[in-house]
């Protein structure tokens, strides 16, 4: 990008002074932000990166003057172009909003509104601010916006609705409408954290080159910290409403000078170069004993060496063996008709004992509907699966719960996977109830047990899983799956809803279980750069088929598929150097 | 925070800004909060409905007329059959503070003795129309298919059929027979589909849950889920459909009583009284108006103690407001 800055002599785009924000709750205003400073210039991108809570998204949303609830602004200055945005009218805001600070917002499955068509919001755009007027002008004014966002016959898409384009599309859409006044600033709100890394990739080198070519301003709000220091110059790290570190991005990524920046980086998987270490580690002292993990978690550290453990496990009988498996589901097509839809293709594999396999693929891959099927809660169409030497699709009554005991599942959202009414202690002891496995009171201790196995204190057994974190109800999750003793874990994007270092933590946690326990894992996610730090072999899903599998290693050093290729340098931040 | 500005000055260089560690220090990582309080659904929402006025006035008139309608005599001691055609529509009088009916009923008495009929057939029409509700509704929703398609068919064939007109035609076959019994089936006949609707909504949304495939996953049969986690967890909606129509079957039994095919004129009602009244309304309000009173307050109770129980279990009405 370009480095010198003829215009704004005078002075910033965007200065921002001691900005406070509040939220009015029962117990009073609650400070979200407090006292942000930065500024930015034209043609400038800066990355603000926090995990969920540290106001980023609350410092955008205060830009503009749409802070959602009771938000206020409780203190200093937004400066644009020298107007003070905070003390700034409504009609005044809603002048500058869209014609000179564009947004791109969060969701796209949820920002376009799903019965008007593309064409009418793109238009409706448009004339709010007067960028055309008559109705062809508006109209070839729309399909100009379309096409510069990207999108191929937009003249044809005009007339489509949201839900008749992919995600990656609409995204497109949303980006169009922020920049169709051509603003001076584009606030982007983790513009594709709802996408696939390969979508995600070529939307923000689209991005790029359009605010390039315009000298728009560019602030991007992300989780990501390898992606913010691909895309920005420039780095603000925010922790609980202020900022810890800022300056140019490279810098701060090789030389973090705040602990916090410091634990962040360190957590990243996208930046980590191997697995975690986990065999020969005692699990009372390392750093997931959550009371006393006051200096973090460090991926990178504790994965210098990589213990090998494979050697002993290579003769032995693997832990599952799928063959051929196939999935057909039909679906309706509109009256009695129905279409087959192969969503597992001819898919084989075999993970040897206590070692971890990853299922890689993009959403539709069919990699969550291998899992159903290996845990049995979907019948397969042909194909076979061996679990610890036996059969699966034949079982039934006794011999199918002795297979459910082998073989337990932590699914994704931390907030879907516990029962809201069951207290964490009866969540945790289910598994052992519906097995009739021993007394209350032999079941009260294996609850403690477990309890301490994923390091949450003991007097939580008696609290619902409201009052937890989401890392908090995956530890749950991950106990009340322990609770039988499995040779077997199914872990479905069992990290992928957590932040950064909570998810940091449990990979570690599930590092040090796996080596305890001696678990067989087959992880199932979407990120590759997990799968990095987690998995020893590898295979990538496409469109219901395996199109590569291999050790961890082999599969990131030579990747042999273009497919492969593609969604390693996806990986937001793969390329940075680190400086270690 | 440190008086520097990242990025400050007019140069585009950006300095390397590091907050004070002292100022922003690090918590440890997603520690657990043990000084909240323990919560869960039931538990803030009888947090929440401990702090509604309305919630309590409603109750406590609820259980007043539950009293009333279990201990009449501790109200009055006036026979409410005891009639003597010489107060006929007269005013009150000592010992008979509403005074009399044309049949020189003692008005007070009669509303006392009229409360249990009222809240039975509410309770027997509510318990008909819950368990049907909850047996077809959940029965529908966790099922889904041929199943779902049946008992939803058959529920919306009811449900075309306003229940109101349907009693009345069910009333009329049964003109020999009338009692509390065969009017709260009436009622209740019809209005078991909005029941089962609403908690066949709430049942397809829970049993996608990840925590019903969990158990799925551990080995709990279908109908260990079906009652330990789908039910418990889509019960909520159907209590506040439950104790709003609580209200309305009240007001069914008053409408058909009042057409002249509900409760035989001899059972003590306040349909019949007020449909009694009704040739007098113009000289004599009073017959007409205090069994009209006890009536719309009984049913207000009930009405609003359901919108209570609304905002307190569905946070999202709340946020609403």
């Amino acid at each position: 990008m370009s480095a010198a800055n003829p215009a704004n002599t005078s002075g910033h785009l965007l200065e921002i002074k001691d900005l406070e924000v509040g939220f009015r709750t029962s117990r009073g205003e609650v400070k979200a932000l407090n006292g942000i400073n930065f500024t930015m210039d034209a043609g400038e991108t800066v990355a603000i990166v926090g995990e969920s809570g540290s106001g980023k998204s609350t410092t955008a949303a205060a830009i503009i003057n749409l802070l959602p609830g009771t938000g206020r602004i409780s203190g200093g200055s937004v400066l644009f172009e020298g107007r003070d945005l905070a003390k700034a009218t409504r009609s005044e805001m809603e002048e500058i909003r869209g014609k000179h600070i564009g947004y791109v917002p969060q969701d796209p499955m949820s920002n376009l509104n799903p019965v008007w068509s593309i064409g009418f919001q793109v238009e409706e755009t448009i004339k709010a601010n007067g960028l055309a007027s008559g109705r062809k002008e508006v109209r070839a004014k729309a399909i100009e916006v379309l096409q510069q966002a990207g999108l191929a016959d937009a003249e044809k898409r005009l007339r489509q609705f949201p839900h008749q384009f992919s995600g990656g599309m609409r995204q497109r859409v949303l980006i169009g409408i922020g920049l169709a006044a051509k603003p001076r600033l584009l606030i982007a709100d983790e513009p594709t954290s709802a996408l696939d890394v390969t979508v995600q990739r070529r939307i923000l080198d689209h991005l790029a080159s359009l605010t390039e070519t315009d000298r728009t301003a560019l602030l991007f709000i992300t989780h990501d910290l390898g992606l913010a220091a691909e895309r920005a110059e420039k780095l603000i790290v925010m922790y609980k409403g202020k900022i810890v570190e800022a300056g140019p991005s490279l810098e701060i990524l090789q030389n973090p000078a705040h602990p916090y920046t410091q634990r962040l980086i360190a957590a990243a998987p996208s930046l980590a170069s191997r697995r975690i270490q986990s065999a020969g580690v005692s699990l009372g002292g390392i750093e997931h004993d959550v009371a006393s993990s006051a200096e973090g978690v460090d991926l990178i550290a504790a994965a210098e060496t990589r213990v090998e453990q494979l050697g002993a496990a290579a003769g032995a009988r693997p832990a599952i063996e799928v063959d051929n498996l196939t999935k057909v589901f039909k679906i309706r097509t509109g009256g009695l008709r129905s279409e087959n839809f192969t969503a597992v293709d001819d898919v084989s594999f075999a993970i040897p004992k206590g070692t971890t396999m990853a299922l890689v693929g993009e959403s539709g891959s069919g990699k969550s509907t291998v899992a159903k099927l290996l845990l049995g809660l979907e019948q397969a169409t042909s194909g076979t699966i061996t679990i610890e030497g036996r059969r699966t699709e034949k079982l039934k009554g006794r011999e199918l719960l002795a297979l459910r005991r082998a073989m337990q599942p932590v699914f994704q959202d931390p907030y879907g996977s516990l029962d809201p009414l069951h207290n964490i202690g009866n969540t945790i002891a289910e598994p052992l109830r519906i097995h009739g496995v021993g007394d209350r009171a032999s079941r009260r201790d294996r609850v403690t047990e477990l309890l301490d196995q994923v390091s949450l204190p003991r007097v939580i057994a008696g609290r619902y899983p409201n009052e937890l974190s989401g890392g908090q109800r995956q530890r749950v999750a991950i106990a009340r799956a322990l609770a039988l003793k499995p040779d077997i874990v199914v872990l479905d994007e069992a990290v992928s809803a957590l932040d950064v270092l909570v998810q940091a933590q449990i990979l570690r946690l599930l590092a040090d279980l796996q080596a305890e326990l001696k678990l067989t894992y087959l992880f199932i996610t979407h990120d590759l750069a997990v799968v990095r730090v987690i998995a020893d072999n590898v295979a990538v899903m496409q469109r219901g088929k395996i199109v590569e599998a291999a050790t961890t290693d082999e599969v990131f050093d030579n990747p042999r598929e273009k497919y492969t290729r593609d969604l390693l340098d996806a990986i937001p931040g793969s390329g940075i150097k680190m400086g270690i | 925070m440190s008086s520097e500005t990242p990025g400050a000055g007019t140069t585009r260089s950006a300095n390397h800004y590091v907050a004070d560690v002292e100022e922003t220090p690090i918590a440890s990582i997603d520690a657990v909060d043990l000084d909240e309080k323990p919560s869960n659904l039931w538990i803030d929402a009888w947090r929440d409905l401990r702090h509604r006025p309305m919630f309590w006035i409603s109750s406590i008139l609820i259980l007043f007329i539950v009293f009333v309608a279990i201990f009449p005599t501790v109200f009055t001691q006036v026979d409410p059959r005891a009639c003597d055609l010489a107060f006929s529509n007269a005013g009150p009088a000592a010992g008979h503070p509403l005074g009399y009916t044309k049949q020189g009923c003692d008005i007070y008495s009669r509303i006392v003795h009229g409360a249990s009929t009222s809240l039975s057939v509410g309770i027997i029409v509510i318990l008909l129309t819950t368990i049907a509700g909850v047996v077809f509704g959940a029965l529908a929703g966790f099922f889904g298919g041929f199943v779902d398609t049946v008992l939803s068919r058959a529920g919306d064939i009811f449900f075309s059929i306003p229940y109101i007109l349907a009693a009345v035609v069910i009333m009329s076959v049964f003109s020999e027979n009338r009692n509390i019994l065969v009017i709260a089936l009436a009622i209740g006949a019809f209005a078991w589909p909005s029941t089962a609707r609403v908690l066949r909504s709430e049942v397809l949304r829970v049993k996608n849950a990840d925590f019903v495939m969990a158990a799925q996953a551990t080995g709990l049969s279908r109908m260990g889920i079906l009652f330990k986690h789908v039910l418990p967890n889509s019960i909520a909606p159907v209590i506040v459909v439950t104790t709003l129509s609580l209200g309305a079957a009240i007001t069914a039994e008053a409408t058909l009583s009042f057409l002249g095919v509900g409760l035989p004129g001899q059972t003590m009602s306040w349909g019949n009284d007020i449909s009694q009244a009704q040739r007098d309304l113009r000289t004599d309000p009073q017959v007409l108006i205090y069994p009209s009173i006890a009536l719309t307050t009984t049913v207000l109770s009930f009405i609003l103690l359901g919108e209570s129980l609304r905002d307190a279990l569905d946070p999202k009405a709340r946020a609403l407001r």
